[in-house]
């Protein structure tokens, strides 16, 4: 193949994915090492790229402590009660104490903040979330990153990590291949930082056919922050943890700002109130400890986000769907009827199109909602990801081992959905534990620990082949047949993804079976994702189009496989609304108040799983 | 939702190509001109759409569950720090006009260069401080919160 081999060496810090996280990693690196080699390698444009490419309005992490509004452990204690308790609260207190410097440095570059006119604070749409014209968020973000890293190489798919030679589970770069000319590029690298991003598009997503790619979170979210860290053999956690959104139907439009802010709700068919009716038989199934509802109502206590969706999957099965929005009141205040267009023109434009299209004007009709398919991230309101240290001054010995937000891969960090146990981090948070991630690359960099790395042109060149055997392959196969896609040597990477898709949807409780999963299904699943990934080395790409498409799945797949360990490992039903383990329906806090860990071998592909410490800060929930 | 492209409005300048997060904008090799070429893969992001200079690329929704004859236009001007918008319903009953800022300040220029502002000390590097901090992250003039200073303690374990 004519494709060149392009070697960037010396590099100090190689940020994989420049998302939210990544700019943040990038742009931060520069201050603490200011003479440092700092290296972006992105599979798309940094000016558009990742969950924030089309804008947001919102951002949803902001303590506004400056403002007296809350502290850390303020947002400590919600975020756990929203994960049932399942969390790291050293990072999640380290991400909350760092976050509104974050904040306030977007507003000195020019991101648009709603101020509060009375207050002077930031204009709040809620507890934690504050209101932006966001619709340039990614390209002012992408601009600091710019003027921090020494070179910036756009459409570069990673494809893997690369590994020390001299020393035994230390990183030493990556390497991809650009989805323009083809070409084969090389990054040896001190320490690296993986912000890939999460997944979508791993579960069957209820939209079909031409609408496949109107999925919540991006359809470019192609798990590669694991792929790339599981197939190095980093540690991951609570990857059982996805994450079921209700939204406004087919758009799947945010919600946030319309409970938040415009003060709408939710009723069924019948136009009644349906959540409370199932919460006596929620808290028999969770235990008093994770719902309350009369300590809720006295102390404004939230409701978790999975038992909340609960009632709603519930309220449907029981025959009373719809689940209708009620926007009808609130949209007759001309000032709250533009908030609320804006706040999807400013995140998810394809929800104006789809109102526009079916003429659904929120303020003579209620628009329908519904629960998504599954996504596994970490940075929402849920937190798979990376094993990861935590700060110094914070974490407990089991959650620390020398340098903050490094995985258990030496000298291989992550931020944003890439690191496990932070949910609710959000773009802020993202951008934050990427500044971190590199504050502490360069500790590890001063610190000598990346000393004497080498890499060998064997690994190089054995990657080199394994990146383009796609290509290779379909280069053999082809003329086998006449024309079509049907090949009796192949599968395209589309046809890998419907396959990926239906397993992790039928066997690991995607929508069409109401997110149902038990021992039998997983143990079957588990299976045939072994078969399936004997297919993936015969996936073939036409182009390198393909090619992209067909990293893409590889790493999908090897998140969704790790998903499924997590998820045949918790015996017990921690987020019902979420998923559920048909054969273990209720939260077993005896056993399962635990961290979930898992390692897959990268020699073998075995997997191991542990417990882990579950570590809260002594004050319970106010 | 889906884009597609304007035959008599692109001039084949690639800004889409280069823009689009999914991949999916390429230049057709027959006509020369930009087109989607994985509409299932498209997130109808407006990326592409707002990059255009002859505003020759439309959303059209999903044929799986859109109905046709509807508009949402965008024009987006750096310059002037503005995004405009159009929707325009199936049965013309809705026209709107929307207008939001898309940055307070020169594109770029309020971002500072790290390379040039006094490095840190070895004081800072030794803390758990990041770049400016601790601007803006108290009420008061106090350094970063800890565990101590906020009165907290980690334990492992269940907790009431
Ligand atoms: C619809 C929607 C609404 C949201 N609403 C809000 C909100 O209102 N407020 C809020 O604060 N947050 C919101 N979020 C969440 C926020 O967007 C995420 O938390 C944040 O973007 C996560 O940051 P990240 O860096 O982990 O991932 P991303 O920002 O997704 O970045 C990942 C990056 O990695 C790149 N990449 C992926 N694979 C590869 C590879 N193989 N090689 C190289 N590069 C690769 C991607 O192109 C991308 O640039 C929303 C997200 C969505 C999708
Ligand atoms: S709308 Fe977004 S995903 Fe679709 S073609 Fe344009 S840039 Fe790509
Ligand atoms: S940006 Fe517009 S004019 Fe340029 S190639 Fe794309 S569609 Fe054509």
């Amino acid at each position: 193949m004519a494709y060149k081999t392009i070697v960037e060496d010396g590099i100090d810090i190689l940020v994989c994915g420049a998302g939210l996280g990544g700019t943040g990693a990038a742009w931060e690196a520069r201050f603490w090492g200011q003479n440092k080699k700092i290296v972006i390698a992105e599979k798309a444009n940094i000016h558009r790229s990742g969950a924030v490419a089309q804008g947001l309005y919102a951002i949803n992490c902001y303590m506004g402590t400056r403002f007296g509004e809350n502290n850390p452990e303020d947002h400590v204690r919600y975020a756990r009660i929203d994960l049932m308790h399942m969390v790291r609260e050293d990072l999640l207190f380290d991400m909350a104490r760092h976050v509104d410097s974050t904040v306030h440095q977007f507003e000195e570059w020019g991101l648009p903040l709603m101020r509060n006119p009375e207050t002077g604070a930031y204009q709040r749409e809620g507890r934690w979330q504050i209101m932006i014209h966001g619709e340039s968020y990614k390209p002012i973000v992408a601009e600091a990153a710019k003027k921090s890293a020494d070179k910036i190489y756009n459409r570069i798919c990673v494809t893997h990590l690369l590994m020390d030679e001299s020393k035994e589970n230390r990183v030493a770069g990556a390497v991809g291949f650009n989805v323009r000319t083809g070409n084969y590029h090389v990054f040896k690298s001190k320490a690296v930082v993986v912000a890939a991003g999460g997944a979508s598009n791993i579960y069957k997503p209820r939209s079909v056919g031409e609408g496949a790619g109107r999925v919540w979170y991006a359809p470019w979210s192609s798990g590669s922050a694991y792929g790339l860290m599981i197939g190095a053999g980093a540690k991951m956690t609570q990857m059982e943890n996805k994450i079921v959104l209700a939204r406004f139907k087919d758009g799947y439009g945010p919600v946030g700002a319309y409970f938040l802010h415009l003060k709408t709700y939710t009723q069924n068919c019948l136009g009644e109130e349906y959540e409370s009716k199932w919460f006596p038989a929620l808290e028999e199934m969770v235990g008093k400890r994770y719902l309350d509802v009369a300590a809720s109502h006295r102390s404004h206590r939230p409701i978790p986000t999975c038992l909340r969706n609960h009632a709603f999957i519930s309220e449907v099965n029981a025959g009373r769907g719809p689940i209708h929005m009620v926007t009808m009141h609130s949209f007759q205040d001309p000032h709250l009827e533009e908030i609320g267009w804006h706040n999807f023109l400013g995140m998810t434009v394809g929800q104006a199109v789809l109102w526009a299209a079916t003429d659904v004007d929120p303020k003579n009709e209620n628009p329908e909602l519904t629960t998504s398919e599954p996504y596994v991230m970490g940075s929402h309101a849920t937190g798979c990801g990376a094993w990861c240290s935590g700060p110094e001054d914070v974490s407990p010995p089991e959650y620390f081992w020398g340098y903050n937000r490094m995985t258990t891969v030496e000298g291989l960090f992550g931020a944003g959905d890439a690191v496990g146990g932070t949910p609710h981090a959000f773009s802020s948070g993202s951008f934050t534990e990427g500044r971190l991630a590199a504050k502490a690359a360069c500790k590890y960099i001063d610190d000598g620990k990346a000393e004497g790395i080498k890499v060998s042109e064997k690994q190089i060149e054995d990657r080199r082949a394994e990146v383009y055997k796609p290509l290779e392959h379909y280069r053999i196969y082809r003329n086998e047949i006449v024309a079509g896609t049907v090949n009796p040597n192949y599968i395209n990477p589309r046809q890998g993804l419907d396959r990926l898709q239906k397993l992790m949807d039928e066997y690991c409780g995607g929508v069409t079976v109401s997110y149902m999963t038990n021992e039998k299904l997983l143990n079957i699943g588990l299976k045939k994702m072994k078969l399936l990934e004997e297919d993936l080395e015969k996936v073939a790409a036409e182009n390198i189009h393909e090619l992209l498409r067909a990293w893409e799945l590889k790493h999908r797949h090897l998140a969704s496989e790790s998903v499924m360990h997590h998820t045949l490992f918790r015996k017990e039903t921690r987020w019902p609304g979420y998923y559920y383990r048909g054969d273990a329906m209720k939260v077993d806090d005896d056993n399962w108040h635990v961290l979930t860990v898992s390692h897959r071998n990268p020699k073998t592909g075995e997997y191991t799983m542990e417990k882990a410490p579950c570590y809260h800060l002594v004050a319970n929930d106010k | 939702m889906p884009t597609f492209v304007y035959m008599t409005r692109c001039d084949g300048c690639g800004y889409c190509v280069d823009i689009c997060p999914s991949d999916i904008m390429h230049i057709d090799t027959v006509n020369r001109r930009a087109y989607n070429i994985e509409p299932n893969m498209c997130w109808e992001c407006y990326s592409c759409i707002k990059a255009c200079p002859h505003n020759a690329i439309d959303a059209r929704g999903y044929a799986d569950f859109a109905p046709l004859g509807h508009s949402v236009r965008a024009i987006r001007d750096e310059e002037k720090g503005v995004i405009a918008w159009r929707i325009k319903f199936r049965n013309g009953k809705k026209d709107l006009n929307l207008l939001a800022p898309i940055t307070t300040k020169p594109w770029r220029e309020h971002i500072p260069q790290l390379a040039d502002v006094p490095g840190p000390n070895q004081e800072m590097r030794n803390s758990q401080l990041l770049y400016n901090e601790p601007k803006y992250i108290r009420l008061d003039d106090g350094g970063l919160h800890t565990l101590e200073s906020n009165g907290l303690k980690l334990q492992a374990g269940v907790c009431d």
